[in-house]
């Protein structure tokens, strides 16, 4: 495998743990808010308090890891996006911020703050919806490239059916991840309530996840051809893909397998990227800038992945401590 | 013109987010290590007191660290907002430091998580404390990657620049430049310096508003006497970082002094204020000190301001900047000391109110002093971004509405700098320390 085949590899399977874990995390705001405002309040707030506390900085940092590396691996990244998306990444960073400071602020003394609250609902379906830019801006065709100056076409992005079906697709891919995880996890501690439920809330949001992938991958055959065609080669990926949508679905439906179920949901959001991710290859930034052309020097590569395996070696157990003590111990899921 | 305005901007947004996260940076590189200082006490000593402390300091850094955590995310993204051409270019050359730092946060982030959920659950207690090392490390080495980074912006080496393409790339050479040891050093003991300053003025504030309760007052001299030795430390590593300016960036220390003329038998100009001729009046002259702090003798040779083009120098403000921080640094020095000797001698002066007062607004000074220090070396090395190589003007983005976003930016600093304050302070007065103490029987 050639260095920047591995470098943007491990990147893509950093971005995909963020969206998992991300995923999670922004639901399971919006879950809390909504159940908030319907009345529902403890149901699953506890639940969500539990399990979101101990692990929304590790969260946050896949985000800064997978931007850090970006820009380590493929410099000329930075000046693409770093030029075209100072206002929606700056606006991304100030809805992380407001998340950030719900759980800076919120578990002490301001817990029942509704303003917070709410705004902290709000961000876990604006912050995806805002960070989704990064992928349509990848498809080519809101950016113009003259010299030195890179342009974003602001109205173009916000006026084109195929950015508006992405931003769709991320929203609800985000409840849905976050509902069944959370499932499980209320499952796990015996809150049969509270799951009861969530499952509610996975299966309403099930058939929208799906049916907004298609939307997806329809609307790119005009705006983005030569990608759609390279997508259809790897079809299978897609196929298997919904196959363990049906798994996922059938276990809830049923009730039965919650853990199982869980992991089907995101095996079938792992094919579906991946099948994504592989076919956008070799652009980065359609026309503009390809992997090999935004790749960094070797030297500099070479020691980026040296020092990435050393932090491996040194992150995984700590990773696999923080499933043991927070995620796999039922009495701490339990309150005990 | 426009592109100057942006790059204005860009400058001042740089400032605004970096200003605002290095107070909490600092806290978050500190506190943990005076954590682990009073829960090691507390569980050598088996002292409860100890044990408490640090329990309640660990509740309030939680909240700066997630603040921390937010504006970093801001500035790390900001850098390639706002700097893409500066990031092209150096990334090519100084990634692996910013990219090793993500490491240490994640680190860190998983072992703080782990400590603060599990008082109690483990059976030794000494696990428990542990997971602090991890937390020391996860922090102090963020702070040591990101120093090597600006480091590598005085000092840039490691790469050859022919007709904007760089060759000859070696990271490490680049990591290691002449100004990473005494940069990394200073940053690393001013944090451990205001950390302890910081908290050492909320236990002073206690004892001032009248509390006698011997936990403020084992908590006062924890902090002082930390403080006192980071505090010497960080004088002592300030006066190297002062000789490799001396040695590698002359043109900042000539500014930082109003050294215009290079000259043998040089004094140090403390204060005072320029005329129109550029003649320094009512300043406090030290003979042959400058000389002596660049050459270690009095007849060193001290290169001048007038030795630079005009459009390479640094603005001459920086001379307040780094009186300003030497100033108060020594001032902490004295005030740590003064603790040591009183609670030696004359143990009841070190409750003195005018001794507490001054102690109350220790913390504050230290920040101030990280504030000016960082402002002194970041200006100092103006026009340059990336010293001799790429102006600060040539590396900021070319996109527009910059200007808003600065307003933008302002509001939610001042949202989140407020919160922190109202939380804090909420947090602290409805679970004081004397009713906790009480709960537990003590
Ligand atoms: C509590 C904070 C604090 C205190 C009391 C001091 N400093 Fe400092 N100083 C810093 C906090 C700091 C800093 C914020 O950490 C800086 C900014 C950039 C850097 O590398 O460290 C700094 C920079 C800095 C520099 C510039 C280094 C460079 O640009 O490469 C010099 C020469 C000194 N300091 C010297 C001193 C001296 C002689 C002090 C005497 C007591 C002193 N500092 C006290
Ligand atoms: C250009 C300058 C800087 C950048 C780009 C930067 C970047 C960041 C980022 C991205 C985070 C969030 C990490 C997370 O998600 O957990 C962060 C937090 C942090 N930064 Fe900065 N940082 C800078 C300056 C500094 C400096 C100078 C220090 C130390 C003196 C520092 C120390 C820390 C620490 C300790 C944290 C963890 C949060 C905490 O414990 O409070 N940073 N920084
Ligand atoms: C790593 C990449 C960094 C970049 C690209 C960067 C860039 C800049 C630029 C362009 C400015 C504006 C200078 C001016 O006033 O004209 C600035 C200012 C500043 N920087 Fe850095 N810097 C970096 C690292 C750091 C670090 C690690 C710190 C430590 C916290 C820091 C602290 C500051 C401060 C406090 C200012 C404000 C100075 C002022 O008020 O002008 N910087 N930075």
């Amino acid at each position: 495998m050639s260095l920047e085949l591995l470098g943007i590899t491990v990147l893509w399977i950093f971005l995909f743990g963020y969206v998992i874990v991300a995923s999670i995390d922004f639901g399971a705001g919006f879950f809390s808010m909504y159940s908030d405002i319907s009345g529902r309040k403890d149901m699953i707030h506890t639940i969500i308090q539990r399990y979101l506390s101990p692990v929304w900085e590790i969260t946050n940092v896949f985000l800064v890891f997978f931007f850090v590396g970006i820009v380590g691996f493929f410099p000329k990244t930075a000046f693409y996006y770093g030029t075209a998306l100072l206002i929606p990444g700056s606006i991304s960073i100030i809805l992380l911020a407001i998340r950030g400071s719900y759980y800076a602020f919120g578990t002490y003394g301001m817990k029942n703050n509704r303003i917070l609250t709410f705004l902290y609902g709000m961000t876990g379906v604006f912050i995806p919806a805002s960070l989704s830019t990064v992928l349509i801006i990848s498809e080519g065709g809101f950016i113009s490239v003259k010299g030195k100056h890179v342009k974003l076409h602001l109205l173009e992005l916000l006026t084109s059916p195929f950015a508006w079906s992405v931003v769709l697709l991320a929203i609800v891919s985000v409840l849905f991840i976050s509902a069944s995880f959370l499932t499980w996890y209320s499952s796990k501690a015996n809150d049969y309530k509270a799951g009861a439920l969530l499952r509610k809330y996975t299966l309403a949001w099930s058939l929208p996840s799906v049916l907004s992938a298609l939307v997806v991958v329809l609307s790119m055959k005009t705006h983005n051809p030569e990608h759609f065609e390279n997508m259809i080669q790897y079809s299978w990926m897609l196929i298997l893909s919904i196959l363990f949508f049906f798994i996922a679905v059938f276990f809830f439906y049923r009730k039965k397998h919650y853990g199982a179920a869980f992991l089907s949901v995101v095996l079938q959001y792992a094919l579906a990227f991946f099948a994504y991710g592989t076919s956008h290859y070799p652009y980065l930034l359609y026309p503009y800038l390809t992997v090999q052309a935004g790749f960094t020097n070797e030297t500099m590569a070479k020691s980026l992945v040296i020092v990435f395996i050393l932090g491996l070696l040194l992150l995984v157990p700590s990773f696999l401590l923080v499933l043991k003590l927070f995620v796999f111990d039922k009495n701490y899921i339990q309150g005990k | 013109m426009f592109e100057n305005n942006m790059a204005m901007y860009s400058r001042y947004l740089t400032e605004l987010t970096l200003a605002f996260h290095i107070i909490f940076a600092t806290i978050g590189v500190g506190v943990p290590l005076m954590i682990a200082l009073a829960h090691w006490i507390g569980l050598r000593k088996k002292d409860p007191h100890f044990l408490l402390l640090a329990r309640r300091w660990s509740r309030g850094f939680v909240i700066t660290v997630a603040v921390g955590v937010v504006t970093g995310t801001a500035i790390g993204l900001q850098l390639s907002l706002l700097w893409p051409n500066f990031m092209e270019l150096a990334g090519q050359v100084i990634a692996l430091p910013l990219f090793m730092e993500t490491f240490a946060f994640f680190f860190e982030a998983i072992f703080l998580g782990i400590y603060l959920y599990t008082w109690n659950r483990f059976k030794n207690p000494y696990y428990h404390f542990g997971l602090l090392i991890p937390v020391i490390i996860g922090s102090s080495m963020s702070a040591v990657f990101i120093t090597i980074v600006n480091a590598f912006m005085n000092a840039p080496q490691g790469f050859e620049l022919k007709n904007g393409v760089i060759t000859n790339i070696q990271p490490l050479v680049a990591m290691f430049n002449p100004a990473t040891p005494t940069k990394v050093a200073h940053v690393l003991s001013s944090a451990y310096m205001t950390s302890a300053f910081v908290l050492a003025s909320i236990a002073a504030f206690h004892l001032l508003k009248g509390s006698k309760h011997v936990y403020h007052k084992k908590a006062f001299h924890l902090t002082m006497i930390a403080a006192l030795i980071f505090s010497v430390t960080t004088a002592l590593v300030g006066d190297l970082s002062g000789k490799y300016l001396g040695k590698y960036q002359p043109e900042k220390l000539a500014a930082a002094e109003w050294h215009f003329e290079t000259d043998d038998k040089a004094p140090l100009v403390l204060f005072g204020v320029l005329n129109e001729e550029q003649e320094v009046k009512n300043a406090l002259k030290i003979p042959y000190a400058l000389s002596i702090l660049v050459g270690a003798k009095p007849s060193a040779e001290v290169i001048g301001l007038n030795e630079y083009p005009e459009d390479e120098r640094p603005p001459l403000y920086v001379h307040y900047l780094f009186d300003l921080m030497v100033t108060i640094g020594i001032f902490l020095a004295g005030l740590a000391f003064l603790y040591a000797a009183l609670i030696q001698w004359k143990q009841k002066f070190a409750y003195n109110k005018w001794f507490l007062r001054l102690s109350v607004i220790s913390g504050g000074l230290a920040l101030i002093a990280i504030e000016i220090g960082w402002i002194f070396a970041e200006v100092g090395r103006q026009p340059w971004i990336l010293r001799g190589y790429m102006k600060t003007i040539e590396g900021a983005t070319t996109s527009a509405h910059v200007d808003i976003l600065l307003a933008a930016f302002g509001f939610l600093y001042a949202a989140l700098g407020a919160g922190s304050i109202i939380i804090l302070r909420k947090m602290f007065k409805t679970n004081t320390a004397e009713a906790e103490l009480k709960e537990l029987g003590l």
